[in-house]
């Protein structure tokens, strides 16, 4: 997709190479440029960044919850930064809803490993090839991913005796 | 209710060497109560006599889910949830969130609202570097500069509380601007404060930068590089150590900090002792930008005019319908910005703070996602620790001036 004209310069050519090698579809918000890139090439495509474009810095990795929407249901959010050009560039990643999983950045930027593991803990997306994929603000033995959006909010509906099964079963379940 | 469980030594395994489960090294636990983790952090090391072979810090002791709350309140009820995040930067956790808003609304803030924003900034990096500069010499055994560092900061909160009415959890700076004007006494008591200042830096610094002592337990501890500092996505004043003058401040000006001459202090050393001089450094620079900022103030209103999202004046409730359903729909409702989302950063004490926000169009934020400096900067602590003692360490904790509020939100 050909960009628009109000993008900054320096970040055309990057923005273009990356399209068309990895089949991206950029986009443009409040001056905020985005990349869409498939899945399975968004760890090629972060090395290209950082090794042609000196694109030096993950600066933040997260993940948004589309539900109920499940194909794609997990956008993860990766936003990049050039110490020398002082630019951002974020790519998505879109992931659907049974069994979400992803290849790891962590070999390309290693400090993305915090990162995955609080994406892990709080969104439940497996990062394939992660070297310590614990949980990380949550106990281990904590069940389900809060920050997905049929996480309930901190208050459940009381259970009594007499219908304790009937509210068990309306319980999100999530992937527990 | 279950039982919270901690991980077993099994399954950390693969972070220490084989002879830890044969027990020729010794795994100790350092926290989650310990004075020197500033908060509550758990720190496993494994040890081989007084060196440090591994360093797994744990964290999650102080997470609240705030970002999971923030996307059940409106965007100016939510505002008040991100002060309790780095609460020793609360001003600047408003100010990111502000501008990520004001970016995502279009909204635009007035030119005193921004000098005052960057006063208020500046300051608080200020208080953030008085108790990292009292607590840090604390734990390495230089117990006075703590007592003088906590009378000046003290100041600084008392003008803290004169413009909004509270000492740390402010949520004075609000989307379009800020939530009122000064109020008169403020121009004297900060330009007591930038009286006193400069003279008592120069006194922490008699205490401690020719202090044969201090010089001991800090240089050549904790040495970090710029490649492996990038690589980990450290910033702030740890980055500026090891030779890069990057401050997002300069290369991403925000609030009008173009407007402004002051210097990005580094060093080259990279270890303890050059986060030190950085940070001191940092000091005097904020009091200059603050002395220039409080110069030129201009005058005008303190928040954007446009009515679908800033409240009106209370006089205008009175006398104008428009006015009062306006105030209605606000602080009921809320205001509904265009879907998308947007990313910004500022420059805090400790690095590059940003907040990740999008919109689905709705009265209340999709996703907010705060992107902190105290994450990354305690996930190179294995780094920075291999090989050091067990006395080191302590010193390494607090040169890195890591808020666990931050960390775990």
């Amino acid at each position: 997709m050909e960009i628009r004209s109000a993008m900054n310069e320096l970040l055309t050519p990057a923005v273009n190479s990356i399209c068309e090698k990895f089949n991206g579809q950029a986009s443009e918000f409040r001056g905020d440029v985005t990349i869409l890139v498939p899945a399975e090439l968004v760890v090629e495509a972060a090395t290209t960044l950082r090794d042609e474009f000196d694109f030096d810095m993950l600066s933040a990795e997260t993940a948004v919850d589309y539900c109920p929407q499940t194909t794609p249901r997990f956008h993860i959010v990766y936003i990049f930064y050039s110490t020398k050009t002082h630019l951002y560039l974020t790519f998505r990643a879109a992931l659907n809803g049974d069994d979400p999983n992803i290849a790891t950045m962590e070999t390309v930027y290693p400090n993305a490993n915090w990162r995955e593991r609080e994406i892990w803990d709080l969104m439940g997306i497996k990062f394939e090839g992660h070297s310590d994929l614990r949980r990380i603000l949550m106990p281990p033995n904590w069940e389900g991913h809060p920050l997905r959006k049929d996480y309930p909010l901190g208050y459940e509906e009381v259970q009594h005796s007499f219908n304790l099964e009937e509210i068990d079963l309306r319980k999100p379940k999530g992937v527990r | 209710m279950r039982e919270i469980q901690e991980f077993t030594l099994d399954e950390l395994k693969h972070l220490f060497t084989p002879q830890a489960l044969t027990g020729e090294t010794v795994v100790l636990n350092m926290g989650p109560q310990h004075p020197s983790t500033h908060g509550v952090l758990r720190l496993i090391l494994e040890l081989d006599g007084e060196t440090v072979l591994n360093c797994v810090p744990d964290i999650g002791y102080l997470h609240t889910g705030i970002e999971k709350n923030m996307e059940a309140k409106t965007y100016q009820k939510a505002e008040v949830l991100t002060d309790r995040m780095d609460y020793m930067y609360t001003m600047g956790n408003n100010l990111v969130y502000c501008l990520a808003v004001e970016k995502l609304t279009g909204l635009k803030s007035p030119p005193r609202a921004d000098a005052i924003r960057v006063i208020l900034a500046e300051l608080s990096r200020l208080q953030s570097h008085l108790l990292w500069i009292g607590t840090s010499a604390l734990d390495l055994g230089a117990m006075s500069v703590f007592l003088y560092s906590m009378r000046e900061r003290e100041m600084i909160l008392d003008l803290f509380e004169l413009v909004s009415g509270q000492r740390m959890m402010t949520t004075f700076i609000r989307p379009g601007g800020l939530w009122r004007d000064v109020p008169a006494e403020f121009e004297s008591a900060l330009r007591e404060i930038i009286k006193v200042f400069p003279k008592r830096i120069d006194e922490y610094e008699a205490l401690l930068t020719k202090n044969p002592l201090f010089m001991s337990r800090t240089k050549g501890i904790g040495k970090l590089d710029t490649k492996t500092a990038l690589a980990w996505d450290v910033t702030g004043p740890t980055l500026r150590a090891t030779g890069l003058a990057h401050d997002i401040r300069k290369s991403n000006p925000y609030c009008g900090y173009d407007l402004y001459d002051f210097d990005i202090p580094t060093q080259t050393s990279g270890d303890v002792y050059g986060r030190y001089q950085v940070r001191v450094e940092e000091m005097r620079q904020s009091v200059r930008i603050v002395e220039q900022a409080l110069d030129k103030l201009p005058y005008g209103p303190v928040r954007d005019n446009n009515r679908k999202y800033i409240p009106p004046p209370r006089s205008e409730i009175g006398v104008s319908m428009e006015a009062l359903i306006h105030h209605f729909k606000l602080w009921t409702e809320g205001f509904n910005p265009p879907a998308g989302s947007v990313y910004t950063t500022i420059e805090s004490p400790r690095g590059e703070m940003g907040v990740f926000l999008e919109s689905d169009g709705s009265p209340k934020p999709y996703r907010v996602h705060y992107r902190t400096p105290s994450v990354t900067l305690l996930q190179i602590m294995p780094i920075l620790t291999q090989g050091c003692f067990v006395a080191d360490l302590i010193g390494i904790i607090g040169s890195i001036d890591i808020v666990l509020g931050d960390t775990d939100r």
